[in-house]
């Protein structure tokens, strides 16, 4: 097996006075679609901000191919090839869909088939190019969030929960576009609560709970065990 | 691939008070040069306050417009901007006398060679000055409100008494290069001709600041990061470098405006930022923090009033602003077109 994109080890993240991640090790390997998963409030959100470097990493190593970068600034990471979509999805409203298109295209002008790429992933992309993306709904916010980590190719996506809080539509929309990031051979950390979105994406599962990882394995063990699933992340099998 | 879901969404059409309330703000500068007209009678009076009050405005804006940037983008209150205002003012004056030749020369290049001279030196002296300023004394402060207040408070007597020791305490006043003296009749009006300059100046100002924001990438970054900074650093951009090259840029163009006040008033004093500091708030108050465009209209309605008030009931012009203020935040809280919601 190759040597993992991404590799954590040992990672500590204090946020004030609560100490959120307890020591996370686990591995993304490449080209594949690595979830984490676990209930609320177990550190998912803040494991993909320690390794943005959104929140500093008070112990422990974060090897992106090889390389330290627990210590290295934001901006640092994101010129190293990380692509990141915040549980938020940070889109800047007062610019326009085209412009937070050409800010996320940081090495140059944005690729014109690449561009037309994303346009036939998410259409209102396109409808809505000029106008300012505060006017966009939920999903088209969200939508221009995930385009924004794929205006340029990255060595690694860290997606977080990107269907949340979308219609049944969108969230088919989300997924095929994903899919087809993966079938390019993408590496990507996702978390996600929607179980059969993760089942859907999937490749290897990493659940976390209390701010330590509990279980890593591969999606087809994880979804062909409904105790697993159940004790690990209180799913049930009516969740999904 | 799957295809997004079948539907074409569309914005909903404003309805004529939803599109009137968005661009209120640009209406009332005009709304306030027709009742400037109304009230004052006179077509030359008015034209003459009317062109008095953009200058007094556009040279508000320029050094009100670092100030906000700095504000939106780093989230800094520096009341030791008013000292930029100081320093350009000095610097600028001491090219203009150093240049006394050129200045006091009949010759229209020679008098603007030496003003756009001492434009540069002062935006040089002062850029300096605010980036030493930036790593001394702000740096350790990101954050805190009110250590901002009180260390840039500190920064602005330490400058204003660096500018005693450097040009004396005394007041120093100056005279405009022979091409700026005067006026223009237009109509009976009579129209300063340095007046006219300071608005034409102060619009290329406004149109460079507003094409580098809108049209260029740095610009892009910049408007990204008032927003949301994190994500722009997310996004690979070294946003603390841009942080810098803001407040350089904001200490400059206070620079600038000290030149361009100093001409305008004849006098320079270690104090004269000091005291502009209160309209300068007014306009970024009013404006909206981090918007150039808020500020720009901010000040223009400031110029416009106070010259308008100080013409029809001088006693009154001196609560006109804060009157302007309080209503502008009564009818906006947030101030006329915010970039970045008040903390």
């Amino acid at each position: 097996m190759s040597e993992p994109i991404l590799a954590l080890d040992g990672v500590v993240t204090d946020i004030g006075q609560y100490h959120i991640l307890k020591g996370v090790s686990f591995e993304v390997p490449r080209g594949q679609v690595t979830m984490l998963l676990g209930r609320n409030g177990v550190g998912k959100t803040t494991t993909l901000r320690t390794i943005m470097g959104l929140w500093p990493a008070r112990a422990g190593r974060i090897l992106l191919d090889g390389e330290d970068i627990a210590r290295a600034p934001v901006s640092n990471r994101a010129g190293q090839g990380v692509g990141f979509v915040p549980e938020d999805m940070g889109i800047f409203s007062d610019l326009t869909v085209e412009e937070n298109m050409i800010l996320a295209a940081r090495s140059g002008p944005l690729d014109g088939a690449r561009r037309d790429w994303l346009f036939a992933a998410f259409p209102p992309l396109r409808t809505f190019w000029r106008s300012e993306a505060g006017n966009l709904s939920g999903g088209q916010k969200q939508m221009l969030s995930i385009a924004r980590a794929m205006a340029e190719e990255r060595r690694l996506y860290l997606i977080d929960e990107p269907t949340k809080g979308l219609a049944p539509a969108i969230v088919s929309t989300m997924v095929g576009a994903l899919r087809e990031l993966k079938a390019q051979g993408a590496s990507i950390l996702m978390v996600e609560q929607n179980f059969s979105v993760a089942r859907a994406l999937g490749d290897r599962v990493v659940v976390m709970d209390d701010g330590v990882v509990v279980w890593t394995g591969t999606m087809a063990e994880l979804a062909a065990d409904t105790a697993r699933q159940e004790r690990l992340m209180g799913l049930s099998v009516e969740a999904h | 691939m799957s295809a997004a879901p079948d539907h074409t969404p569309t914005f909903a059409r404003l309805s004529l008070a939803d599109r009137l309330s968005l661009s209120a703000p640009y209406l009332l500068v005009p709304a306030l040069v027709a009742i400037g007209f109304l009230v004052i009678g006179a077509p030359s009076s008015w034209l003459t306050l009317t062109v008095s009050g953009l200058a007094m405005g556009m040279m508000i804006f320029i050094m009100a417009s670092g100030l906000t940037l700095v504000f939106g983008l780093m989230d800094i209150i520096n009341f030791g901007h008013g000292a930029f205002i100081s320093l350009g003012a000095f610097m600028g004056v001491s090219v203009l006398f150093w240049l006394s030749s050129w200045t006091g020369a009949p010759s229209l290049v020679l008098n603007v060679a030496a003003v756009l001279l001492a434009i540069l030196a002062a935006m040089v002296f002062t850029g300096a000055i605010g980036w030493a300023f930036e790593r001394v004394i702000v740096r350790p402060v990101y954050g805190s409100h009110l250590k901002q207040i009180l260390i840039t408070v500190g920064g602005l007597i330490v400058l204003e008494q660096a500018i005693h020791v450097v040009w004396g305490a005394e007041e120093i006043y100056l005279n405009r290069p022979e091409a700026l003296r005067g006026s223009i009749t237009f109509g009976n009006s009579a129209l300063e001709r340095y007046r006219i300059l300071a608005v034409v100046i102060g619009l290329a100002i406004f149109v460079a600041m507003r094409l580098v924001l809108r049209r260029t990438k740095i610009g892009l970054i910049v408007r990204a990061g008032v927003q949301n900074g994190e994500m722009v650093e997310a996004l690979g951009y070294r946003l603390k470098l841009v942080f810098i090259g803001v407040f350089i840029a904001g200490s400059a163009l206070a620079g600038l405006g000290g030149v361009m006040w100093a001409l305008y008033e004849q006098v320079i004093t270690a104090g004269m930022g000091e005291s502009m500091m209160i309209l300068i708030f007014i306009v970024v108050i009013i404006g909206g923090l981090g918007s150039i465009e808020g500020a720009f209209i901010g000040a223009i309605l400031v110029g416009l009033l106070q010259n308008y008030v100080a013409f029809l009931e001088p006693k009154v012009a001196l609560i006109s602003n804060i009157g302007l203020m309080t209503a502008i935040l009564l009818w906006r809280p947030q101030g006329m077109m915010p970039v970045v919601k008040a903390k």
